[in-house]
């Protein structure tokens, strides 16, 4: 099993360095990523948006809808952890199976089938 | 909640160099259009100067700037970025295209401070997001 | 762009990723997880992307170590990675 392992491993990192030969250059002005939307990028951002940095001009205006969309993944990113971590304190002896956070709360030991890892030692904010 | 380390190094160090983090990150957002940087990474140092004041500081930090608070920057940051882009479309635009945002300015300067808008909110939703989830991470479980 | 330090940086940095792995007190993984993520901004900063490595060493050096931390106070210290499968 483990030979087999190293052996695959070795094969699709050969398989990917072999494959790596036929990229362009690193900054050659031939490649394809420097052909197509690049050169409108760089020959007309200043004139377009009065803007010296070439990036805050493609991230902030040719490409805002992009940065909009990454924006509200990190919000949603936030409300998934504080709505997975805080939980109301009314329902701690009822067994919520649609819980996802059962198993993180100080109860987590208690319940039947459930929390596998009680967290040891007084949990964050319990004192003070 | 965090309670607070009873240091008078850490006190006296983490007062004097927030504020200093704070106005750096603060030329990050909105020095853009001329330095690398912008909304993403001066969100991200404005919420690592609130972190260290909630590590260092404590209970008083939290009266300051309350759990809550950064939920609500993030958004009203978001409400603001779409606000701005359904103006545009308002004025005969598609969907975040700033040069038709407000009708009677030129394009190209309108451009310039779309970029300037963008920016800045998007620093005031990540300082927000970032926030909360600290405080989510660090008040795990219980509420409040 | 020069290629030895581009060659230096790359090999610390694959000595720091192995390092994390194996490393068994978890607290040292994300000190070395840090570090990491510093010389990647490095590398970032020398192939000449200063945006993307004001990114990294404000997120990765600063931001995922402090999140780590506080996760790492909720779990146990020790790996115990090793002592089920092996």
């Amino acid at each position: 099993m483990r030979p087999m392992g190293v052996l695959l491993v070795v094969l699709v990192c050969g398989f990917f360095l072999w494959g790596t030969g036929g990229l362009p250059e690193r900054g050659d002005p031939e490649g394809p990523a420097h052909t197509h939307v690049a050169v409108y990028y760089i020959e007309n951002a200043l004139a377009d948006s009065e803007t010296y940095n070439m990036v805050a001009a493609v991230l902030a205006d040719y490409r805002v809808f992009d940065t909009f969309g990454e924006a509200v993944v990190v919000v949603a990113a936030a409300l998934s952890v504080l709505l997975i971590l805080l939980r109301r304190r009314e329902d701690e002896d009822v067994p919520d199976h649609r819980s996802v956070a059962k198993g993180m709360g100080p109860e987590a030991g208690k319940e039947p089938g459930g929390g596998t890892t009680p967290p040891s030692g007084p949990v964050l904010g319990g004192d003070s | 909640m965090t309670s607070r380390y009873d240091s008078l190094f850490l006190d006296v160090v983490s007062r004097a160099i927030v504020p200093l983090i704070q106005i750096f990150a603060l030329y990050v957002v909105t020095h853009g259009h001329y330095d690398p940087g912008g909304g993403f990474q001066g969100g991200v140092m404005l919420a690592a100067s609130t972190i260290l004041l909630r590590i260092s500081q404590g209970e008083e930090s939290y009266r300051r700037f309350s759990p809550s608070a950064g939920l609500y920057l993030a958004g009203f940051a978001t409400l603001g970025i779409a606000l701005w882009g359904f103006s545009s479309m308002l004025f005969g635009g598609t969907f975040l295209e700033h040069g038709y945002a407000i009708p009677g300015i030129d394009g190209v300067t309108l451009r310039y401070w779309g970029i300037f808008v963008v920016e800045v909110l998007i620093g005031f939703l990540v300082w927000g997001s970032l926030v909360a989830i600290y405080d989510g991470l660090t008040t795990g479980g219980m509420d409040e | 762009m020069i290629w030895e330090i581009d060659l230096w940086l790359m090999i610390i940095l694959i000595m720091f990723a192995i390092l994390a792995l194996e490393v068994k007190d978890l607290l040292a993984a994300v000190g070395i997880l840090t570090g990491y993520s510093f010389l990647m901004a490095l590398l970032f900063a020398e192939y000449g992307a200063p945006d993307v490595a004001l990114t990294e060493a404000a997120l990765g050096a600063a931001l995922t170590g402090i999140f780590l931390l506080v996760t790492l106070r909720f779990v146990s210290r020790k790996d115990s990675d090793g002592e089920e499968d092996s």
